[in-house]
């Protein structure tokens, strides 16, 4: 009796999970709409796809691509579904070139022996590093009673390399003349894993600090410190101690509350702002070819009120080989993103919007995606 | 003492003889005071973590929960800077690839537990109770690098949900196995007997006298299960991605899992993200309690007679 | 099996003697049997195939690897330069198990001891049933509890300890923000509730007759408890913990959120002040890289040794628990 009386509740509950698939909602446009803030009306109603596109890669892009596919293009294309999942550039290019997504953000462009893979997996069609965010990379670090610091890349090399390992070091005072820095040790965080963030900051170090900072620039860390996962990993750790330093995405300092450290370009120390990274920004020339907008950027900028730690970041993806439904999707989000008006949007939250050239540029190649 | 001295008995009571005699009266005492402020400090200390986490959740995780909305709504159009949404993505993806799992490690879980109860005689019967020992130990990022290494990179599948439940299955069937087979084991063998002296064929006897009288226990054996797979999150990190729009497609696509939306979420300091992670780690605990009390309650009001 | 009739014997009603016709009972015992046997055999193919496909794909990187796999820290597994070791990643993740189970068995030895021998009724089974419960709490929220509420309290502890016993290689300085040590404890608060649970379990069985024996021979409770139920309760104990010990080998979101990695290329260091990474922490860490066969390789190796590890942990519980058995 038991037996049928338990199969019974058993069948209803089966069922009634069953049924739950019905009932939920994905409209949240009563919360979504008032709230998103950036989400700009004016651009001009996107030619709009609809399905599931699914991008995976570089969490320095992460809030960037939350806010234009989570509230501007969804408020556009509400049968769209976009999806971002942020592991990590060096994870969203494998995972691209894998088969495993349709797209990846990456914050640095596909290596040549990446560009076969990718080519394989585009049906023997290229693929393209489409420059869509670009963002300045803050060196954001927490100590009590120091609100103010300036540094240069040699002092940033050597403190993340571990040779400068208190903050009352002479060489960052002699930076920092009428600060008071304390004794305390200095702790170092790094991101954990394949990250574009790490391979940017360590370019610019090896950029315009050779001696101090001897090794390329690359996504795996070379420096020391302890690694922690993810952007909101090594932004928590600083927030969690007196001491901390680390480089990460300006959205993720701002998100923290952390103190960001002004940077010394040659010409005196500059502040970040999006005007400031804006400069350095308009320094990228394209190392592509054709509609592969690879670029490059100068990061021994000495302009006066440069920011030179910047990073842009990519949308690699295939320039023919997709299903047309995604195609369509594809491209309808993407002309939405690399929109001027879209583009503006993203500086309440800690990016610089893509010099005008180089989102023209963007733009005419995304029409060429087929 | 000269109680204690006289013993001549076997076991715990010659280990007990013969610790008396060199120790006064007094020390024995002291040392069994001593033992018990211990133990109950050993509990106390246990206890306080323990609360302490579930006060946590409660405390940091309830703001959202009595909102329809956090049941019957998804996280779509939501930016870690906007408040709102719900969870139903994530709950319903959680329910799905729990569901696919039982529906495949059930059966293999319960007619193995049948072959080492009633079959328990052959060659294989041993060698799948140590197996299933191997599985009961496996980690689940080494079932969930099995299962991207078999079904991913040898078949060529996509990452899907149903890669997760893959995954989980492994992590199940010991649960169904051990517990099936521990009810199996309590039903009493004059059933058998009975039903074997009327004729009835052995396959027979099982569907129909074996498995009844220990049905509730499996029950709470698969509840158990399912309790302990769904609030796993290794082999969602390496299985497939997430995704903030309802999917219940288990076959393809991006798909959500409570686990997944609390990983998810973390990545961000701001308020209603950091809100959103403990109330979906607060869902996740309720959901496995449900099925652990549901589990237990089975068990107690139509347990097999001891 | 000649007689194959295709008919369902369910309704067949068998003769007084049990004397149906061989062959058509014989059809569902077989069909059933055989259903039995294929989940047995689907069991075993299941756990053949992880050790063989993990070993597969593990081998050919291992035969690349330019360093010992077994004695160097290095982890650079770049395709065509494969350069991995575990001997960080072993020290790492069995310190960390190590120091749950150090603090998590006597713990739980003894919180099961006071719940069934100690604890009045009213309070022992609300109590055991909390902690049941616990066991399923999923680790992802003891990961978000241990980092950012009780890590911070762990603060002052860890520099005592670095202070106090800093010339020790164990506790050298400097302190990470995400320590083994905070980890150690952390899963031994995971494990707690499984050891406390599954050892409650056998020291409730202890037969009433040996626990009254020493009362009446006049042996006080605790020694009533270290002769008659210690040792009955042993054998569950071992596996109890060893069950632990598994789990703590293996956890992995916990650990990734909690404790942090260290620089490539450092030299192997012991301090449970510092962090380090798991064999599952590494592997999740770095789940979505694996898409190239030879650096993925390096990964699943290091999945292999975790499941060995942990197939050692099962084997020797299991000759432990069956030679008490075979003893008792």
């Amino acid at each position: 009796m038991t037996f049928w009386k338990t199969s019974r509740l058993l069948t209803i509950a089966a069922v009634g999970a069953l049924a739950l698939t019905g009932c939920g909602s994905d409209d949240n446009t009563s919360t979504a709409a008032p709230g998103g803030a950036a989400a700009s009306s004016s651009t001009a109603a996107a030619d709009c796809g609809t399905g599931t596109l699914n991008g995976e890669g570089s969490s320095a892009q992460k809030n960037a691509m939350d806010q234009v596919s989570q509230t501007g293009y969804l408020a556009q294309c509400p049968d769209a579904t976009i999806n971002y999942n942020a592991t990590g550039s060096g994870a969203g290019r494998k995972q691209f070139t894998g088969g495993q997504v349709d797209w990846a953000g990456s914050d640095s462009a596909l290596k040549p022996e990446e560009a076969t893979a990718a080519a394989t997996r585009c049906m023997g069609n290229p693929a393209w590093n489409l420059p869509m965010v670009a963002g300045p990379i803050a060196i954001a670090y927490k100590l009590d009673g120091v609100t103010d610091l300036t540094l240069n890349a040699e002092v940033a090399a050597k403190i993340f390399q571990g040779q400068i390992t208190t903050w009352n070091d002479p060489a960052i005072a002699a930076l920092n003349s009428g600060v008071t820095l304390p004794a305390t040790p200095i702790s170092v965080f790094f991101r954990t894993g394949t990250s574009g963030t790490t391979e940017n900051f360590t370019k610019y170090l090896h950029a315009t600090a050779p001696d101090a900072w001897t090794a390329d620039g690359s996504g795996d860390w070379a420096g020391k410190g302890e690694g922690r996962e993810g952007s909101a990993g090594v932004a928590q750790a600083v927030a969690g101690a007196s001491g901390g330093i680390t480089y990460v995405e300006w959205s993720f300092a701002q998100d923290n509350k952390l103190n960001v450290a002004k940077v010394d370009n040659g010409a005196g120390a500059v502040e970040l702002t999006g005007e400031s990274a804006g400069k350095t920004i308009a320094t990228a020339t394209q190392v592509g070819t054709g509609n592969d907008l690879a670029l490059k950027i100068d990061y021994t900028t000495k302009e006066a009120g440069a920011y030179p730690i910047v990073l842009v970041t990519y949308e690699i993806v295939c320039s023919k080989g997709l299903d047309a439904d995604k195609t369509k999707l594809l491209k309808s989000f993407l002309t939405y993103f690399s929109d001027p008006a879209t583009q503006t949007g993203l500086q309440d939250i800690g990016y610089a919007p893509l010099p005008a050239e180089v989102s023209t540029k963007v733009k005419t190649a995304i029409a060429a995606i087929s | 003492m000269s109680a204690l001295d006289t013993g001549h008995q076997t076991g715990p009571l010659q280990r007990a003889s013969s610790l008396a005699p060199s120790q006064g009266l007094a020390g024995r005492a002291a040392r069994n005071t001593v033992a018990t402020v211990v133990v109950v400090l050993a509990f106390v200390i246990a206890v306080i973590p323990l609360v302490w986490i579930i006060l946590t959740v409660l405390q940091k995780g309830a703001a959202l929960l009595p909102d329809a909305s956090w049941w019957l709504n998804s996280q779509r159009g939501i930016t870690p800077r906007i408040a709102g949404g719900g969870a139903y993505h994530a709950i319903i993806g959680t329910i799905l690839q729990a569901l696919a799992t039982a529906v495949i490690a059930v059966p293999i879980g319960i007619f193995a537990a049948i072959l080492l109860v009633e079959y328990s005689a052959g060659r294989l019967a041993r060698v799948v109770s140590f197996t299933v020992d191997i599985l009961s130990g496996l980690p689940s990022i080494v079932a969930a690098l099995f299962i991207y290494a078999f079904w991913i990179t040898t078949l060529g599948f996509s990452r899907s949900g149903f890669a997760v439940s893959l995954a989980l299955v492994l992590l199940m069937i010991p649960v169904v196995v051990r517990s099936t087979e521990e009810m199996l084991k309590l039903v009493p063998n004059e059933l058998r007997e009975a039903s074997f002296a009327l004729g009835v064929p052995k396959w027979k006897t099982i569907v129909r006298i074996v498995l009844p009288t220990a049905f509730s226990g499996i029950v709470t054996g698969v509840l158990l299960g399912l309790a302990r797979i769904m609030g796993e999150t290794a082999p969602l990190l390496i299985l497939v991605g997430y995704s903030q729009s309802i999917n219940t497609n288990l076959f393809s696509g991006n798909m959500a899992a409570l686990p997944l939306m609390i990983n998810n979420d973390r990545q961000q300091a701001l308020e209603p993200a950091v809100e959103r992670v403990w109330a979906a780690a607060l869902t996740l605990v309720l959901l496995v309690l449900v099925l652990n009390i549901a589990g237990r309650l089975i068990a107690r009001f139509s347990s097999v007679k001891k | 099996m000649s007689s194959i009739t295709g008919r369902s014997t369910v309704d067949q009603v068998p003769g007084p003697t049990g004397d149906v016709p061989r062959g058509r009972r014989r059809l569902g015992d077989t069909l059933f049997g055989g259903a039995a046997n294929l989940s047995g055999v689907v069991v075993i193919a299941i756990v053949a195939l992880t050790g063989v496909f993990l070993a597969t794909r593990a081998v050919p990187s291992l035969l690349d690897d330019k360093v010992n796999f077994l004695t160097s820290t290095e982890w650079v597994p770049e395709p065509g330069n494969l350069r991995f070791g575990i001997l960080q990643i072993l020290w790492t993740t069995v310190s960390i198990s190590v120091m749950a189970m150090i603090i998590a068995v006597p713990l739980g030895v003894l919180n099961a001891l006071f719940l069934t021998q100690y604890a009045p009724r009213w309070l022992a089974r609300p109590a055991a049933s909390v902690i049941d419960l616990l066991a399923a709490i999923p680790s992802i929220v003891y990961g978000l509890w241990g980092i950012q509420v009780f890590a911070p309290h762990l603060t002052g502890l860890q520099k005592a300890v670095n202070d106090g016993l800093g010339w020790f290689p164990l506790f050298e300085g400097p302190i990470s923000a995400g320590t083994i040590f905070i980890a150690g404890i952390v899963l031994a608060i995971m494990v707690l509730p499984i050891i406390t649970a599954l050892s409650r379990e056998v020291f409730a069985q202890t037969p009433a007759a040996n626990k009254e024996g020493a009362l009446a021979l006049g042996a006080t409770k605790w020694e009533m408890i270290r002769t008659a139920v210690l040792p009955f309760g042993r054998a569950g104990v071992v596996s109890a913990s060893m069950l632990g010990l598994g789990r703590a080998l293996g956890e992995t979101i916990a650990i990734t959120i909690i404790v942090s990695s260290v620089a490539p290329g450092t030299d192997f260091f012991a301090s449970w002040l510092q962090g380090g990474e798991t064999f599952a922490s590494k592997i999740a860490n770095n789940a979505a890289e694996f898409n190239d066969p030879s650096s993925t390789g390096a990964y699943i190796a290091a999945g292999l040794v975790l499941f060995v590890l942990t197939f050692v942990v099962n084997a020797i519980a299991r000759v432990i628990v069956n030679r008490r058995k075979a003893f008792a």
